[in-house]
């Protein structure tokens, strides 16, 4: 009886949890008539139509490609600031060290818009906006705070004896991040890149105020603002959201033990 | 594991002696229902309750690292089981004081887990078990994790205690000393296999085996291959001659590969014409009490205990024998006797 | 323990540089530009000092009070659920059973999936006239069907739904991070002890789980007050501004509309409301969590 309840609940929450998203993909292969069909189509007739349409209607690739820059881009700048900042704190026994860390965990937490206009502004001021360095200068702040804490947790379970031999064997602190923590954190500096990236790739609030111009708009920009008056084209939409969530649910499934200790570790530990 | 089979008498103490992997710690949880066998029944007073889950078998467990709740109070912690079973408030009152006062921990009845010592801890582990006065007392290495010295005063605490509240009890350790000091009836185990039962003094003074003879005994005892000729007199390789020939009755072990043992106390210095072996000291343990001297006789490496405030140092030549009546053989790893029958 | 000369400064001042322009400047700027009023495109038509004036409009403003209040709501409602969702599907993925690796992905699903696809696929679950939503409830009888973001009421629920979906699974893994700091020895002794399932749970998993329902709880309601993409997508802040939740309305107030004096109010609101339970959070963290609790 308790293994048949613990079964049922397993079921239910996969099911809940992938009924809408399944939906929504499975829309995406299907023709307009049938998506608007009562009672409704479960399997499409799988038309590539509405993925046609959306990349060759709706520029999907270029906005894919825009992610792809933005989010490379603040994943490796994100990194090697965070990367600095997280060995420092980890070794350097400062005695500020905590309250730095709790000024970034502050400052990972409050909204957005609480420092939107002002960055706004400033990228105006420095003609950043519009611009690839302008979006991802945003995006380094955002991420910052979140990675350097999840890296200064993952540098500190390291064991200090492997540096410390390297010092005493002549190397600077430069040269023991370098050649030894790195190399042994590795694993962290991945969750924490993928954290990054996927948290770049979604981002939408900052997308739509920097980027105004389609050219260089990011994919939730596209996704959002899709065009449709009196319709919504559904099906493009479909298509062009799963397309757009593909490389994060395969990133997810195949790291998911990462995520999942890169999360806690961020949260719970501290 | 193999085929294992034994009993404990109502009211012994029994240790479950053995190197870390032999396979105790997996037996002691089959019998108090946090591990199931393959095979096998288990009876506890005589009823059978393999079957049962852990809360009805009316076993207490100590484990090794205490497992203490560490959100609730000592005493939460030691009355946790009769509120589970719905004792009264006032009889808990009594018996968790009792207990406490008995293991000396009724100061700290208001505390938490974090805020007490190693050795705290551990009697409040002990505690929560005595509390139940159950059938059987479970114990997984309970000592293991303190130091040295509280080591050595809890195993004389815990000798006491089963005295005092006569419970059987069930007691894995790999240290020993622990298991010499406290069990009644002692089960050596080894990759699975039972080695040897018997007393404190039958496993020391005539191990089965090999393993057992090599296992107890601080320094180990030594080992030396050899053969025996018709003549009595016990040879090896390196040309080391010991006339047993007035002790060994029985003739079968002539010719066969044996291995002599001989344990470190058990040597004599003598006279050289007299010495089964003769070596130079090649290092030696001053440890106030007792000497341990490292000597190497030819190819063999031997220790040997002298009484503390010897003048014996690094280079000195030794000649040692021993009473023939003290020295174990084994053929094929296991036990030869040397008056009259064979094991 | 510092070695010789230790770069100290170098290894930190690129994250510092960040943080004081892109965070802290910004912040402060926010407070100060609260205190003007003036169009955020139109910089040639200058900045009007006026002080406490647009706090007072906020204060008196039935939009900004709806706003704040259609924002405790939400917090009130979906914060509790989504802990106590946590909580189920934490409790679930704590067991060790085949194909558990596959449930936690599945579950990391909703939080992988850009905001903006999520909001767009509930839009289109919430749809009048062929959403699956209003199969679900009526079937055929499409005359009956609603328009759940077209109505007043329901808008805001349709929300808090999709919200639900999305970061119950975040819930989830804090609170399992929780249940896996646990023991297992300590449920063994407690079965021993005597205890049952039941009593297991209620003596030692919920005990012991305490600390991380409650950082979910709080890491969950800072987070609710930062919901933007759902509210921009689905609803824009209608109907007839019933979903306005915080964050989208100073958004519209100083992008849409361009003012951004009145804007950074709602701004310094909204982040003093946050760093208020940030400081609350930390201090949890700082205190009973920094320390590993649990040891026996």
């Amino acid at each position: 009886m308790k293994k048949f309840a613990f079964a049922a609940s397993v079921a239910a929450i996969g099911t809940l949890t992938l009924l809408p998203f399944s939906w929504f993909v499975l829309t995406s292969w299907k023709s307009a008539a049938e998506i608007i069909a009562i009672p409704p189509v479960i399997l499409p007739s799988f038309h590539w139509d509405n993925y046609r349409a959306a990349i060759t209607q709706y520029g999907l690739l270029h906005y894919i490609g825009n992610s792809a820059i933005v989010a490379l881009a603040t994943t490796l700048v994100s990194l090697a600031i965070a990367s600095l900042a997280a060995f420092a704190l980890a070794r350097f026994k400062l005695r500020w060290a905590r309250y730095y860390l709790m000024l970034l965990l502050a400052l990972s937490m409050f909204p957005q818009i609480a420092i939107a206009g002002p960055v706004w502004r400033l990228l105006n001021f420095l003609g950043w906006l519009n611009s690839y360095q302008g979006i991802v200068a945003a995006y380094i702040s955002l991420t910052l705070p979140f990675a350097v804490w999840v890296l200064t947790t993952f540098f500190q379970e390291l064991p200090y004896d492997i540096e410390e031999a390297a010092l005493v064997d002549g190397c600077t602190r430069w040269q023991a991040l370098r050649l030894v923590v790195l190399p042994l954190a590795a694993p962290g500096l991945f969750t924490a890149a993928i954290l990054v990236f996927i948290h770049a790739w979604n981002e939408f609030f900052f997308a739509l105020i920097i980027l105004t111009y389609p050219a260089l708009q990011t994919l939730p920009v596209g996704i959002a603002l899709f065009p449709g008056e009196y319709t919504m084209p559904w099906g493009e939409i479909a298509a062009a959201s799963t397309i757009a969530t593909l490389p994060l649910v395969a990133l997810t499934l195949i790291f998911q033990r990462r995520i999942v200790q890169g999360l806690s570790a961020g949260a719970v530990k501290g | 594991m193999e085929e294992i089979s034994f009993t404990v008498a109502d009211g012994e103490f029994c240790v479950l002696l053995g190197p870390s992997g032999c396979g105790k710690t997996t037996l002691l949880r089959i019998v108090a229902g946090l591990e199931s066998a393959s095979a096998g029944t288990v009876d506890i007073d005589t009823t059978r309750v393999d079957l049962l889950p852990p809360q009805d078998r009316d076993v207490a467990f100590v484990f090794q690292n205490y497992a203490l709740y560490p959100h609730m109070t000592v005493f939460e912690n030691l009355g946790f089981s009769l509120r589970l079973h719905d004792v009264a408030k006032d009889e808990i009152q009594t018996r968790v004081t009792e207990v406490a006062r008995l293991l000396e921990i009724d100061n700290q009845l208001k505390q938490k887990p974090q805020q007490l010592s190693g050795g705290q801890r551990q009697r409040v582990a002990l505690g929560r078990a005595i509390v139940r006065r159950p059938k059987l007392f479970l114990f997984d290495e309970p000592l293991s994790n303190l130091d040295a010295t509280l080591r050595a005063n809890m195993r004389v605490e815990l000798g006491r205690l089963h005295t005092r509240l006569g419970s059987t009890m069930l007691y894995v350790t790999h240290d020993q000393a622990e298991a010499m000091t406290l069990g009644e009836k002692i089960i050596v185990l080894d990759k699975g296999r039972i080695q040897q039962v018997g007393t404190a003094s039958e496993i020391y003074h005539r191990p089965s085996n090999l393993f057992v003879a090599g296992f107890v005994g601080q320094p180990q005892m030594n080992l030396i291959e050899g053969r025996l000729d018709s003549n009595g007199k016990f040879h090896d390789e390196g040309g080391v001659e010991i006339d047993l020939a007035g002790t060994v009755a029985s003739r079968s072990a002539v010719d066969s590969p044996l291995t002599l043992g001989i344990r470190p106390e058990d040597f004599r210095p003598c006279a050289s014409a007299d010495a089964w072996f003769s070596g130079t000291a090649e290092f030696v343990e001053d440890l106030g009490s007792d000497c341990f001297v490292h000597l190497l006789c030819g190819k063999l490496k031997l220790v040997a205990r002298l009484p503390g405030q010897n003048r014996i140092k690094r280079g000195d030549s030794l000649h040692l024998n021993a009473d023939p009546q003290r020295v174990h053989l084994f053929r094929d790893g296991r036990r030869v006797d040397l008056f009259g029958s064979e094991a | 323990m510092s070695n010789r000369q230790d770069p100290v400064w170098r290894f930190l001042l690129p994250s510092l540089v960040f943080v004081g322009v892109f965070s802290l400047y910004p912040i402060l700027e926010s407070f100060r530009l609260s205190l003007y009023r003036m169009i955020l495109t139109l910089p040639w038509l200058g900045q009007k000092f006026v002080g406490w004036e647009n706090y007072r409009d906020l204060v008196t403003d039935p939009v900004a009070l709806g706003s704040l209040s259609t924002s405790m709501i939400f917090v009130a409602v979906t914060t509790p659920i989504e802990v106590l969702l946590g909580l189920a599907m934490a409790l679930v993925l704590n067991e060790s059973f085949r194909g558990r690796g596959w449930l936690r992905a599945i579950v990391l699903i909703p939080w992988a999936v850009p905001t903006v696809v999520s909001s767009q696929m509930w839009r289109f679950i919430f749809n009048d006239r062929y959403g699956l939503f209003n199969y679900l409830l009526y079937g055929d009888a499409t005359q009956l069907y609603w328009a759940p973001l077209a109505e007043p009421g329901l808008a805001l629920l349709s929300i808090m739904v999709a919200d639900i979906w999305k970061t119950s699974a975040f819930a989830a893994l804090i609170i399992l991070a929780g249940l896996q700091g646990i023991p297992g020895e300590l449920y063994e002794a407690a079965s021993i002890d005597g205890a049952s399932a039941w009593r297991k749970f209620r003596h030692i998993t919920l005990p012991l789980v305490k600390p991380a329902l409650l950082l979910a709880l709080l890491f969950r309601t800072i987070d609710a007050l930062k919901v933007f993409d759902l509210v921009f997508v689905m609803t824009q802040g209608g109907p007839a501004d019933t979903t306005n939740l915080l964050q989208f309305y100073g958004y519209k107030k100083s992008f849409a509309e361009g003012m951004i004096g009145y804007g950074s109010a709602i701004a310094v609101v909204v982040f003093l409301l946050s760093f208020f339970l940030s400081v609350l959070y930390i201090r949890l963290l700082g205190t009973g969590l920094l320390r590993k609790a649990q040891q026996t």
